[in-house]
Formats: C-alpha cells, sequence, structure tokens
C-alpha cells in the first residue's frame, strides 16, 4: 500500500502546523472570518447547518486497519461517536469543535491521513474502483495512476485557482464501478492490442444543475502520457472555463458549449507541445508507483474452499450474505466483500466509532489490512481468502454490519440532506430509511433484483440522483419538502442520466411512489433475469407514468 | 406582526445559537429575544456587530411564530437547524433500530 514519502509527510506537518496558528488566531479574534473562511477550506473544515463539519479525504478509498481505527479514535475522542462515509470516498465528521480540529489533523497526519484538497476549486481527491488490486475482471489496477495524478496536482501552483472544483476517477476494468462518465475527468484504464497500458480519456461529464455524460476525446493515451495530457486538459479549461457565473464554470458547460470535438482538437493541440516534456512518466517510476500497490505478501491462489462450502449449506442467512456481498477476486480462493452500511432503517454511510474498531479488526485478522470505501458508501474487504469468509461475517454479525443488500433495492446512497446540509431543500436520509423498512424482507429484495436507488437533498446531486436507476431528488415547494423522480439512470460503463418522470411527491406520498414503480417493474419485466433498468430501457417512461399518475 | 429572532453560529464550537435579550448567545431556542419589525434592523445590526467582534459566525436572522410564548421558526430548515437533525444518530441509531426490530 501506499506510504507517504518524506515530502509528503513534511507538507502535512506543515499544514498541520499553518492551520493550528490560523485556528488560534481565529480564535483569538486576529482573523475575521471572511479571512479565516478560505484558510480553513483548504483544510477540510465547513460550516454546515448545525456545526463546523472536517471532511477527510481518503485517497482512491483505500485505507489500511491503522487509519480505520485512527478514525474510530477521532470520532470518540473528539466527535459524537460517528462518521459518514461520502460519495467521495470520503469521510465526514459532523460535531468537531473548531478549536480541536488542529488535534485531528496531527491526529490524522500520524498515520499518513490529511485534509487537504476536499474543497476548493482545486483538483479534488482522486477516486478510483473500490474493487481496485482486486477484482478479477480487472485489466490493472487503476490506483497507481490516481496516486501519480495525486502527487501531480496536489502543489501544482496553476491548477489551485481553477474556475471551479474538478474531479478526476480511475477505473481498471471494462465494468466501471467508479462512474467516469460523470466525472470532469474520467478515466478507463485498458491494454491496446499490442498489450500496452493506457487510457480511455473522457472529459466533461458531471452532475449537480446541469447533468451531463462526459465525452469521450480519446480512445487510447499511452501510460507515459497520462499527466502531460491531464495537464493539456486542464489548461484549456483553465483558460476557457467561466469564471463569470458559478453555475457555468465546470468543464462540462465548457465542453458542451464549445463541443467535444473542438475541445478535443485543442486539447489534443496543446499536448502536442508538452508532450515530450518534462511530464513524461518515465517507466520506472510508475514502477516504482505501482510496487506501492502490490497485492499483498501472502495472497496466493488456493483450491476452493470446502469449509465455506459446508457452511453455506448449514446456513441460509450466510449463504445469502456470501452471495450477494462477495466480488469475483483475481486470485483462486479469494473474494472481495461488501461490509453494508446499509441496515434496514439505517443512515446509509454511517459508520460509529465501534463499527470502524471492528471492521479494522477483521481487516487486520483476514484480510491483510486492506478496507475500501466504495462510492456507495459500503466498505470493502478487498482481499479475503474464502477459507475466513465464515469469520469476517460472524464479526460483522456481531457489529451489525453483516446486511446481506449490497446493490439490492435497499443498498441505498443518500447525501447528508436537510439534516446536516446548510444547502439541502429537503430532508434525504429520513426518506432512505423509510424506502429501506417498506422493502426491508430480504426475500423481496432478492425477487427484485439488482435496483440502485439515489437520493439527493438538492440540485447539487452528492447524492448521485441523476444516475439511480430510480432516481429522488429534494426540493422545497412552498415550504415544504417535495421529491422529484427520475428513472433510467446509471452511472457504469453505459451511464445516463435519468428521465424526471413527472410532478414530485410530498413527503407521505414519496415511499408508495417508490414501491409502485418497483411493483410495475415486477409485473412488466419479461424475466427475473431483466434488471429494473434494462425492463425500463425496453418499456420507456410510459407504464410507470401511468402507474403512477393514471392515464390522463 | 411578523416575527423574528437572530441566530448565528457559535465561533469556537460551531453550534448554533440565538442571540439572547440580555446581548448574549444561548444555544436554547426558547432563550432567544424575540423581536417585531420595527426593532429588527437594530438587532440585526448588532448580530453583525457580533461577527465582526469574532464572537458569533455567520448571523442572520429568521422568522418565527410564538407558541406558548416559544419562537418557533416558520421555515423546516431553521426548525431542523435549531433543533438538530430529525434522525437519530450513532450508537442512538443503533439501539433505536434494535428497539424497533424487537417491537416489530
Ligand atoms: S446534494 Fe445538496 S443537500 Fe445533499 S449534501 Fe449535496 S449540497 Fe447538501
Amino acid at each position: 500500500m501506499y506510504r507517504y514519502d518524506e515530502f509528503d509527510q513534511d507538507f502535512v506537518t506543515d499544514r498541520v502546523a499553518q492551520f493550528r496558528d490560523q485556528v488560534e488566531r481565529r480564535l483569538s479574534g486576529e482573523l475575521t472570518e471572511d479571512q479565516f473562511k478560505p484558510l480553513r477550506l483548504m483544510n477540510g473544515v465547513y460550516l454546515q447547518l448545525h456545526a463546523y463539519m472536517l471532511r477527510i479525504a481518503v485517497p482512491y478509498g483505500t485505507l489500511d486497519s491503522r487509519q480505520m481505527r485512527k478514525l474510530g479514535d477521532i470520532a470518540r475522542r473528539y466527535d459524537r461517536g460517528y462518521g459518514h462515509f461520502t460519495t467521495r470516498q470520503n469521510l465526514q465528521f459532523n460535531w468537531p469543535k473548531l478549536s480541536d480540529i488542529p488535534d485531528i489533523l496531527a491526529e490524522l497526519a500520524s498515520v499518513e491521513m490529511h485534509a487537504i484538497q476536499t474543497s476548493g476549486n482545486c483538483i479534488r481527491n482522486v477516486t478510483a474502483d473500490h474493487f481496485a488490486g482486486a477484482a478479477a475482471d480487472e485489466v490493472a489496477d487503476p490506483r497507481p495512476y490516481a496516486e501519480i495524478l495525486r502527487q501531480w496536482s496536489s502543489l501544482h501552483p496553476e491548477f489551485v485557482f481553477l474556475p471551479r472544483k474538478f474531479k478526476v476517477a480511475v477505473t481498471g476494468a471494462e465494468r466501471d464501478r467508479a462512474a467516469i462518465q460523470v466525472h470532469d475527468i474520467g478515466l478507463h484504464l485498458k491494454k491496446d492490442e499490442n498489450g500496452r497500458l493506457g487510457f480511455a480519456v473522457y472529459i466533461g461529464g458531471g452532475q449537480g444543475r446541469t447533468p451531463m455524460i462526459a465525452k469521450k476525446i480519446r480512445d487510447f493515451l499511452p501510460e507515459e502520457d497520462l499527466l502531460s495530457y491531464s495537464e493539456a486538459i486542464l489548461r484549456v479549461y483553465n483558460l476557457n472555463g467561466r469564471r463569470d457565473n458559478k453555475y457555468k464554470a465546470r468543464i462540462k458547460i465548457l465542453v458542451h458549449e464549445t463541443g467535444a470535438g473542438e475541445i478535443a482538437r485543442q486539447v489534443e493541440e496543446e499536448w502536442e507541445r508538452i508532450r515530450h516534456g518534462a511530464l513524461k512518466l518515465p517507466q520506472g517510476e510508475v514502477e516504482r508507483i505501482r510496487e506501492y500497490f502490490a497485492a499483498p505478501a501472502g495472497l496466493a491462489a488456493k483450491a476452493p474452499s470446502a469449509s465455506l462450502a459446508s457452511a453455506r449449506q448449514a446456513d441460509p442467512e450466510f449463504d445469502a450474505w456470501v452471495r450477494q456481498n462477495t466480488f469475483p477476486h483475481r486470485v483462486a480462493g479469494h473474494v472481495s466483500a461488501t461490509i453494508s452500511l446499509k441496515p434496514i432503517g439505517g443512515t446509509p454511510g454511517d459508520a460509529t466509532a465501534d463499527q470502524m474498531d471492528v471492521v479494522a479488526d477483521l481487516a487486520e485478522r483476514f484480510a491483510f489490512d486492506e478496507i475500501r470505501v466504495s462510492h456507495e458508501q459500503n466498505l470493502i474487504l478487498p482481499h479475503v481468502a474464502e477459507d475466513n469468509l465464515r469469520a469476517v461475517y460472524d464479526g460483522l454479525v456481531a457489529a451489525g454490519l453483516a446486511t446481506a443488500n449490497a446493490g439490492l433495492v435497499t443498498d441505498i446512497i443518500a447525501c447528508p440532506g436537510l439534516d446536516y446540509c446548510a444547502l439541502a431543500n429537503a430532508r434525504s436520509i429520513p426518506v432512505a430509511q423509510r424506502i429501506s423498512q417498506r422493502f426491508g424482507d430480504i426475500g423481496r429484495q432478492r425477487e427484485i433484483g439488482e435496483l440502485k436507488i439515489k437520493i439527493s437533498g438538492c440540485i447539487n446531486a452528492c447524492g448521485h440522483h441523476h444516475v439511480g436507476h430510480i432516481g429522488i431528488l429534494g426540493v422545497e415547494k412552498k415550504g415544504e419538502e417535495f421529491y422529484q423522480i427520475s428513472l433510467g439512470g446509471s452511472g457504469d460503463e453505459n451511464s445516463a442520466i435519468g428521465d424526471i418522470i413527472g410532478r414530485g411527491f410530498s413527503t407521505d406520498e414519496i415511499v408508495d411512489a417508490v414501491e409502485t414503480i418497483v411493483d410495475t417493474y415486477i409485473a412488466r419485466r419479461e424475466a427475473p433475469e431483466e434488471t429494473f433498468l434494462a425492463a425500463y430501457r425496453r418499456l420507456g417512461q410510459g407504464p410507470f407514468k401511468e402507474a403512477l399518475y393514471g392515464t390522463a | 406582526m411578523s416575527d423574528s429572532i437572530i441566530t448565528a453560529n457559535d465561533l469556537g464550537n460551531g453550534l448554533v445559537v440565538f442571540l439572547t435579550a440580555d446581548g448574549g448567545w444561548s444555544q436554547r431556542l426558547a432563550d432567544a429575544r424575540v423581536v417585531g419589525p420595527d426593532a429588527l434592523p437594530e438587532a440585526v445590526a448588532y448580530g453583525k456587530a457580533q461577527h465582526d467582534a469574532r464572537i458569533v459566525v455567520e448571523p442572520y436572522d429568521i422568522e418565527v411564530t410564538l407558541e406558548n410564548g416559544v419562537p418557533v421558526p416558520v421555515r423546516l430548515r431553521e426548525r431542523i437547524r435549531a433543533a438538530g437533525p430529525t434522525v437519530a444518530y450513532g450508537e442512538a441509531e443503533i439501539a433505536e433500530r434494535a428497539a424497533l426490530s424487537k417491537a416489530g
């Protein structure tokens, strides 16, 4: 796993000392809020609806047990005993005191973590497939490239004040689990016909007020050109992106208004100028970084586990969990296990300090000390030997973490919404909880099959509602919460923005409306194998509209 | 006619506070000084001065109605901001779900 080099460590330590001084000056009255606000934002400190909020970066969602334990420790000592994992593979603490934050950052620095680049108009924390380095269907681990991008972007003086924030995602598999097509830059790591590694490059995707699917501007970019090409994209954006209007400042608007073809031409032109310069990645450098992400020592192929087979046979609930929450691993005899942070009726993405400790312990004892945060707000143990699955499961059951619902209707993404967020128009969490309860029966969930519900409390779309199979957007209408439904969105390799189905629903109506949609799907699907998304794409809006609003 | 109170966040701990009758700040909504339209500009100016004096952060006025003498914010957002999240969190949330599944 990646370790800070000395440079990173010094930088982060300096940053903590600097911020400690700034906080002291703020508390003593020397700095005004206007002076302090940009400083706190650079360190991940927001002022939310009820309190300050600290957003901590988890680069490409990768953690070890020591880091997870530290997060639990911070939750317990400085916050209210829990934290919230977000769709950006970050962790948010909702109640830190400003006066404690320098100490929290120092604690984080002691385990090579920080809160830099989690806010502001810079290149944000790079996200990656949560099964990276483990998935059977992966061409190569995307994280070394995410790390190379992180190092390049961290301190890049040219890109500290972009027109707007900038998000990059990388996937190393054909099946996109990192939603790269709704990012400012999406990179799909693949091999060309000669077996060379490189990327398909997408730009201009995004959600928010104006959702856009990214455009592919290059089918194959050789690996060594990653930074020069990214720099060319950023330069074109930095120069031409709109700074006059916050709502039009993302690169998606530039790509949309200028046209993908013209933007691609400008990028290629800029790239021609710089591609042979200092940004070319020497092969040795890629290898050096790759070593940090090498598979854990001892991860070796094993015969299929006999004990697992008999344990599954003996316990249907365990069997169901294995079926739903594990994913094929590239090393025989192993799987990746999803730890659902979506208990029935719970708050999506929340984990208590004790639960963080349990996950850390299980990772350390049974999973090569690796943990991931998924953008679907779950945790992952990427490398688990089949022989150890039962022990992992038992540990999770004891901590209330063994809900067998990965990818099912109750595996809902929800942003903090009006319960926490200062920008929200409506609540997200209670809607997620009520839907989860409505569909709580596990037999029913399995009958429904794969179905992704995603909920945002305002148009900023942190809950990814645009790409939910069923997307729910909270709005305020005449002082009341209302919920607008969109159908058919998807954040995978066939990304699509959902279609708004019609007028919105009140708080009282929304859960019934979702159930009506699900029932309509069940009634109209050709076979149980036809997923909700497939059925919607075949049927269109018609039957769902009719079921929701009648024929008029 | 319409009544208002002044709210802000405490500078040090970030928690929601309300301007009180004696010019201080309280975390309790019930302590808030309720002002009518005539007194509002002066109260807003006082809040701003407290912001400038680095005592609170981002003060603003919200509309309230009085119920049994206690101010209740008109907007849902302000009611939630004053009372805290409408959902349980942390260990309390786990306990609540456990109780629910026992009852059910
Ligand atoms: S979508 Fe809106 S309400 Fe939800 S977290 Fe983002 S800004 Fe807040």
